[in-house]
């Protein structure tokens, strides 16, 4: 078995290589694509907070929704390919850190932005200064959980001819080649387990000195 | 300074103050007092337009602030709050130059200003600068609070129960500490407190409100000694009566710790024992506690001079008079006063000795009715 395994990746390197390479492509765009939609519209959300409570639960009723459907849905106006992986997974990506940014923006205490504001901050000052700083440890925490959710399901990218580990996973399926299947999947698990560990200590490493004692107590 | 011009506001349908005209003269240290809901904070607050009023005009220095953009108006108007609110992920350094940074003061400015302000209320700048609020306490906190809302030497300061978290003793500090840099500084304080002691100590004019409405606008004194009215009577009556001293029972002023022997104790003992505890008579029990009498030191010394004695008991102790532990404290004080004792036995149902009342405890509790201390804590 473990022979075979080892022939297997000797044999498929190249291969492996490059859909590890797509595989992180993938992921990282999607996940980059989501940030830059969820973040903002986070924190629009909190500032509705009675519209924002719904846009929050309509989304998560998407995020049920199984990815063959949504490539599915897809298809037809995206086609085969790498955008369409790209942009489901996209959407995927969005809810962890819209409901993190909505929640870490929320729970800024409210003494913090009157003082500010009877300071005279105007509403930018408050969100740069105050609210998003307190508030970004548990946005990176959203993005933290995006990333481990988006590098697993980008194995599915492969039924739409987006690539990645997923190739070689659906290759072994379809041959009933159990090392190739590992050959996909220890892979894609690894990066998973290293990204959230990476990300996590840009999570602790964002958290200002005096919030980490004030967690700490 | 701040002119409150026939100012009304509700919300809804809610009136929350109505026709109030005030006017608050430059270096006053004015104080907002009343029971919660009676309308002092949001007076407070449409002073720096966090709230706007309904009806009416408010000026500051001559100016109607709703002319004046609100940005603008609050970067020139200091403010502290209850909570508190320095930002936690800003060193002290950093959150007392928010302001000054707001106006775009230079580098040097700011941190030379920082020092200034923080040697004023007697904290060390190396020390303190590069600290995180979390790591502060509660006072120190609203000290740098207090330092953050002077950080551009604002002529008014608005304070709203600003010392309300803190415990008595931070809370007395920091009065004495604000009154001083207001009477320093020559600024204009707007304070709100619902706290009368700590209006009384504060304030030049004292503003009590109820429902909207100023019911009497004084100094302190004259609102102490001719307050309009029975519900002013009554707001400084109920927080100002702290301590009733009729209904205090003898137990509760009594110092408990009383040394007593009993009849079978050795004479010699009892002696050492009188010396080393610095007595000078013993309070003489039976073997289950039951007081029997004293024995002065002079009448030991007498007797022992006459004949060998063994035990306590070979004395006859005299009889004085005691207390019940649950008689009223007025009715130990009268009988020491009258009978002109040095103290009292404080006995229980059972005779049994339990404390003594000595002039002491009586100073003790006449002090603490006159300043509201605790009289039985030793």
């Amino acid at each position: 078995m473990m022979n075979d395994f080892l022939a297997t990746l000797h044999s498929n390197w190249d291969r492996l290589v490059g859909a590890f390479g797509a595989h992180v492509q993938i992921a990282l765009t999607a996940v980059a694509f989501g940030a830059m939609i969820a973040v903002p519209l986070g924190i629009a959300l909190t500032r509705y907070p009675k519209i924002g409570q719904k846009v929050i639960a309509v989304l998560s009723i998407l995020q049920t929704i199984p990815s063959m459907v949504m490539f599915g849905i897809l298809l037809p106006f995206t086609g085969i390919g790498r955008p369409t992986a790209i942009i489901a997974l996209t959407l995927y990506s969005i809810l962890p850190i819209l409901r993190n940014t909505y929640t870490g923006i929320s729970d800024v205490s409210d003494s913090y932005i009157d003082a500010g504001k009877g300071m005279g901050m105007n509403g930018r000052q408050i969100l740069f200064r105050v609210e998003l700083p307190i508030a970004l440890p548990v946005i990176v925490t959203g993005i933290r959980i995006s990333s481990v959710y988006i590098i697993s399901w980008a194995t599915v990218a492969t039924i739409v001819g987006g690539g990645g580990l997923g190739d070689i996973i659906f290759i072994g399926v379809a041959r009933h080649n159990h090392a190739m299947i590992l050959m996909g999947a220890i892979p894609a698990s690894l990066l998973a387990i290293t990204t959230s560990f990476i990300v996590g200590r840009i999570a602790k490493a964002v958290t200002p000195r005096g919030l980490r004692r004030e967690r700490a107590r | 300074m701040v002119v409150f011009d026939n100012i009304s506001k509700s919300f809804g349908n809610n009136v929350v103050i109505q026709n109030l005209n005030l006017n608050i003269k430059r270096g006053q240290f004015a104080v907002l007092i009343g029971p919660s809901g009676c309308g002092k904070t949001t007076s407070l607050r449409m002073i720096n337009r966090l709230i706007e009023p309904t009806e009416g005009t408010i000026l500051v220095d001559e100016q109607d602030v709703s002319k004046v953009n609100p940005v603008d108006l609050r970067r020139r108007i200091g403010y502290v709050i209850q909570q508190i609110g320095l930002f936690p992920n800003m060193t002290i350094e950093q959150n007392i130059e928010v302001v000054p940074k707001l106006l775009g003061w230079p580098k040097e400015k700011r941190r030379e200003r920082v020092r200034e302000l923080l040697e004023m209320v007697g904290m060390n700048p190396l020390q303190y600068c590069n600290r995180y609020p979390s790591e502060l306490s509660g006072g120190q906190q609203q000290r740098v609070g207090v330092l953050r809302a002077l950080a551009v030497s604002p002529p008014l300061l608005l304070m709203d129960e600003p010392f309300g978290a803190l415990d008595p003793i931070t809370r007395e500090t920091l009065q004495d500490e604000i009154k001083k840099l207001q009477t320093d500084l020559g600024i204009t304080i707007v304070f709100v407190t619902h706290d009368i002691d700590e209006a009384v100590k504060l304030a030049d004019i004292i503003i009590l409100m109820k429902d909207g409405k100023v019911i009497q606008a004084a100094p302190p004194e004259e609102l102490l000694s001719n307050p309009a009215g029975d519900f002013v009577r009554e707001f400084i009556g109920k927080k100002r009566l702290r301590a009733n001293y009729d209904v205090d029972l003898v137990r509760e002023i009594m110092n408990a710790k009383v040394f007593t022997v009993t009849k079978s104790k050795g004479f010699a003992e009892s002696i050492s024992l009188m010396r080393q505890r610095n007595v000078d008579s013993l309070i003489v029990t039976d073997d289950d506690g039951k007081f029997e009498g004293v024995i002065p030191v002079e009448k030991l010394r007498e007797i022992a001079g006459k004949k060998v004695i063994n035990t306590i008991g070979e004395i006859q102790p005299e009889k004085i008079t005691t207390i019940n532990l649950n008689a009223q404290a007025r009715e130990a004080f009268d009988t020491i006063l009258q009978e002109k004792l040095p103290y009292l036995i404080v006995v229980d149902s059972k005779n049994k000795v339990r404390g003594l009342v000595t002039k002491t405890s009586l100073v003790k509790a006449l002090a603490g009715a006159v300043w509201g201390d605790n009289a039985d804590d030793e």
